[in-house]
């Protein structure tokens, strides 16, 4: 992946297949840090697939729908020296608590960090693909964060879908003025 | 700064609109966006399709959708296009050039570009 918001884009597509209703993408960046942590609701996984899902060549039929997603994150994070940590909880034996975490450490200044690039564009994207399912968004730079939640947009909305073109860019240009007032 | 007040706006605009637009959109637009369709570049080719259909005029007629791996992962990003009574055609090695040209003569004009689809490109 060329960019590190394209890993983000197949990541939380995951989520959205596990039938999350609600995923989180928070992205904090300190200094040389960048941690990205991907939590959603979704029917999380068994502990059989847990320990195989990023491997791979374990791609059985029950792991297929992960496929190499997780295995690229994992050689980005750990190509800057940092790593990938999962953790779910399956939805039989947590039916009420259920969901997956991925969680992924870059240590920017090394030589092989993946930019993050167009952020804004992959939510979008997984707005427009996925306009019935809710979206956390925070991304901290140092003392400041870009922080967006459809949950807010669907009640100012009352049944407008969220990918009607004019709302996708009015998301996009909301975005796009948080990070140039932080960025400033 | 975007304001919830631009949003409410666009929700007064939008209501009666969408009550019309239901069940009149006879094509459709299928983007492949798995891990193979994202790598190849399928999210700019996404956003194409969704600023040229709006650009074109034919929210009424085309939705931009999204899919999984389609299984012909070398020929990605591929773009699905289905109409009512006709045969589904299939673009492969799509970027956002080729999504606008699509746009234009396949998705307005009615005419298939022949040369993005698998069948040429076998």
């Amino acid at each position: 992946m060329k960019e590190l918001s394209l890993n983000i884009l197949d990541i939380t597509e995951n989520s959205v297949k596990a039938g999350a209703t609600l995923t989180e993408i928070n992205i904090f960046e300190a200094e040389n840090d960048l941690v990205l942590t991907i939590t959603d609701n979704g029917c999380g996984m068994t502990k059989e697939i847990l320990e195989s899902v990023t491997n791979p060549f374990t791609t059985t039929r029950t792991t297929r729908k992960v496929g190499l997603g997780l295995p690229l994150l994992k050689l980005a994070a750990e190509q800057t020296g940092g790593e990938v940590t999962i953790t779910s909880r399956h939805e039989s034996e947590f039916p009420e608590s259920h969901g997956t975490v991925v969680k992924a450490v870059f240590y920017k200044n090394h030589i092989d960090f993946t930019p993050l690039g167009d952020v804004v564009s992959t939510i979008t994207t997984l707005i427009q693909g996925h306009p019935e399912t809710d979206f956390l968004f925070i991304h901290t730079i140092g003392e400041n964060a870009v922080t967006f939640d459809t949950r807010d947009l669907r009640e100012t909305l009352e049944g407008i879908p969220l990918d009607t073109y004019e709302v996708i860019k009015w998301i996009e240009e909301y975005l796009k003025e948080q990070y140039s007032e932080i960025l400033k | 700064m975007k304001s919830l007040a631009e949003l409410q706006a666009i929700k007064e605009r939008m209501k009666d609109k969408v009550v019309l637009r239901e069940g009149t959109n006879a094509t459709r637009v299928v983007v492949g966006m798995a891990t193979c369709g994202i790598a190849a570049g399928a999210r700019p080719v996404l956003s194409t399709f969704v600023e040229e259909v709006n650009a074109l005029g034919l929210m009424e007629t085309v939705t931009v959708s999204q899919t999984g791996c389609i299984g012909l992962c070398q020929y990605e990003p591929i773009v699905e296009v289905f109409e009512a009574g006709k045969e589904k055609v299939t673009y492969v090695k799509v970027d956002a050039d080729k999504a606008k040209r699509i746009a234009n003569e396949h998705l307005k004009g009615g005419k298939v570009v022949v040369e993005y689809t698998i069948g040429a490109n076998q």
